[in-house]
């Protein structure tokens, strides 16, 4: 589903240049929930949004839901979902029309539209939100509307950057029940970034770790935990390869 | 116009006719000019309605459609541009679908500036107003487009006072208060050198019923070329950094 090599991206600032990505190799089935760690600019974002058809690579090729990054980056843009970090939507816009804009954007007609808004709006648990705007609703409801955004399209592949920051426990785990149905129920590949260990060992299949623009280590977390000892957490294995803490790093 | 324009379009029209005191507040300058200034210019002997609303018709330009970029701004900050620009939708649409609102909103208003003209004395022929009204939308949609690349150009903070602050000059250069042909040989000059002093005259001219004058060429000629410009740009900065 994503398959991608050498990706890099090198950023030109007054300072000289930075390089935010380092020829990361990224390699995702069909089906598969993964989870994107790593230590603040540790180049995270950047390589979701080089995925994602938003920043332009430097150097190196990738095939992103059967499309070409370079070539043909509508076509990927019409197969994957993206849910951003933070707000995707304004609090001012009624959230029923925001969306039914959001898919006609897709290419479905009015009526299919509306259709499918209701439809994603039940599966997430938001029915009757359409009349209201986002701004009036709980901070665990905008971030499912972010991300019914994202599924409008029955997109084969969802990013979702950090989806859970900020939320109550609550929430936390009721979107992780959603994702996981996403997977089990329709399918679809899941690539998320967080800076929750417990979410990547909740949610994930595989775990990327990566650091100062490269990828450290990548395997189940079952592996990445054998490989440190007996009785090691997820956590044990990030201090060892990033030699930081991940939990500091959410805090900060 | 591509369905994603048109879709983007009506969508933020329905959006902005929503806040129809925010139409009128983007008029209130003009119109306070109009109300205000209008009778004391129109006794001075230095011009009538007819040189006045012209002028005015550039001054509401400026404010409506070429602070349009402020909209971008907010769009930026709740990362709905981000949104859309992951979608299929194709860059340019992404543009005009604001640029369009942006010009139906100043079509707008430009009527009810000028119907408030007819109130007051405006004597202009129904032909000369209506292509006056195409010159205005054709101005918008470069307006607008510019105001958009401006404001994905610089930094979200400045572009309210460097926009408002920008415009002023430029409005004052066009001789839309009062007629260039006033102005000492320095100004004049400098005058000639902004674009909207052109399409402050075509009016004029449009609105004496004289449509063939070299003064409606020049402002045509001066109105498309904002317009082409202004798009290219405007394009050019949506597809920016994108793969």
């Amino acid at each position: 589903m994503i398959h991608a090599i050498g990706l890099t991206k090198t950023f030109e600032t007054r300072k000289g240049a930075v390089e935010a990505v380092r020829g990361v190799r990224i390699e995702v089935a069909e089906g598969e929930i993964v989870a994107f760690l790593g230590p603040n600019g540790a180049g995270k974002t950047t390589t979701m949004r080089l995925l994602t058809t938003l920043l332009k690579p430097t150097s190196g090729t990738a095939t992103i839901a059967g499309h070409d990054l370079f070539a043909d980056p509508t076509g990927v843009r019409r197969r994957i979902g993206y849910v951003a970090q933070g707000a995707t939507v304004s609090p001012m816009g009624y959230v029923g029309e925001d969306l039914e804009v959001q898919a006609r954007l897709y290419g479905l007609r009015p009526a299919e539209a509306r259709a499918r808004v209701r439809e994603v709006l039940a599966q997430l648990d938001l029915t009757g939100v359409e009349q209201r705007v986002a701004g009036s609703l709980s901070g665990g409801q905008r971030r499912r509307v972010d991300i019914a955004m994202g599924l409008l399209h029955r997109p084969a592949l969802l990013f979702l950057d950090e989806p859970t920051t900020g939320l109550d426990p609550q929430s936390r785990a009721n979107l992780w029940g959603h994702i996981r149905r996403l997977r089990d129920d329709e399918g679809v590949t899941v690539f998320f970034s967080t800076h929750y260990l417990d979410e990547a060992d909740a949610l994930c299949d595989r775990v990327l770790i990566i650091d100062h623009g490269r990828i450290v280590t990548e395997g189940t977390p079952a592996q990445l935990k054998a490989g440190i000892g007996p009785d090691a957490t997820l956590d044990d294995v990030f201090l060892t390869v990033t030699g930081r803490e991940l939990r500091e790093e959410a805090v900060a | 116009m591509s369905p994603s324009a048109l879709i983007l379009a009506r969508y933020y029209l329905r959006a902005t006719f929503r806040s129809k005191f925010a139409i009128l507040f983007t008029a209130i300058q003009p119109i306070l000019f109009l109300v205000l200034f209008g009778p004391l210019f129109d006794r001075s002997g230095v011009g009538s309605w007819g040189a006045l609303v012209p002028g005015l018709l550039i001054q509401l330009a400026l404010m409506s459609a070429g602070l349009a970029g402020f909209g971008i701004v907010l769009d930026q900050r709740f990362g709905v541009l981000e949104r859309l620009r992951v979608t299929p939708a194709s860059r340019t649409s992404l543009l005009l679908g604001r640029v369009l609102k942006d010009s139906v909103v100043l079509l707008v208003q430009a009527v009810l500036v000028i119907t408030l003209g007819y109130a007051f004395g405006l004597r202009a022929p129904a032909g000369g107003v209506l292509l006056g009204l195409a010159l205005i939308v054709m101005l918008a949609v470069g307006l607008a487009s510019f105001s958009y690349a401006v404001a994905l150009t610089i930094d979200q903070e400045l572009f309210p006072p460097l926009m408002s602050t920008a415009l002023v000059p430029l409005m004052l250069l066009s001789g839309a208060l009062l007629p260039m042909s006033l102005a000492p040989a320095w100004l004049d000059v400098l005058s000639r050198l902004t674009p909207f002093r052109y399409v402050v005259e075509a009016l004029r001219s449009l609105f004496t019923g004289s449509y063939t004058s070299a003064e409606v060429g020049w402002g045509v000629l001066v109105s498309v070329l904002f317009l082409l410009v202004g798009v290219l740009l405007g394009t050019r900065l949506f597809q920016r950094e994108n793969a």
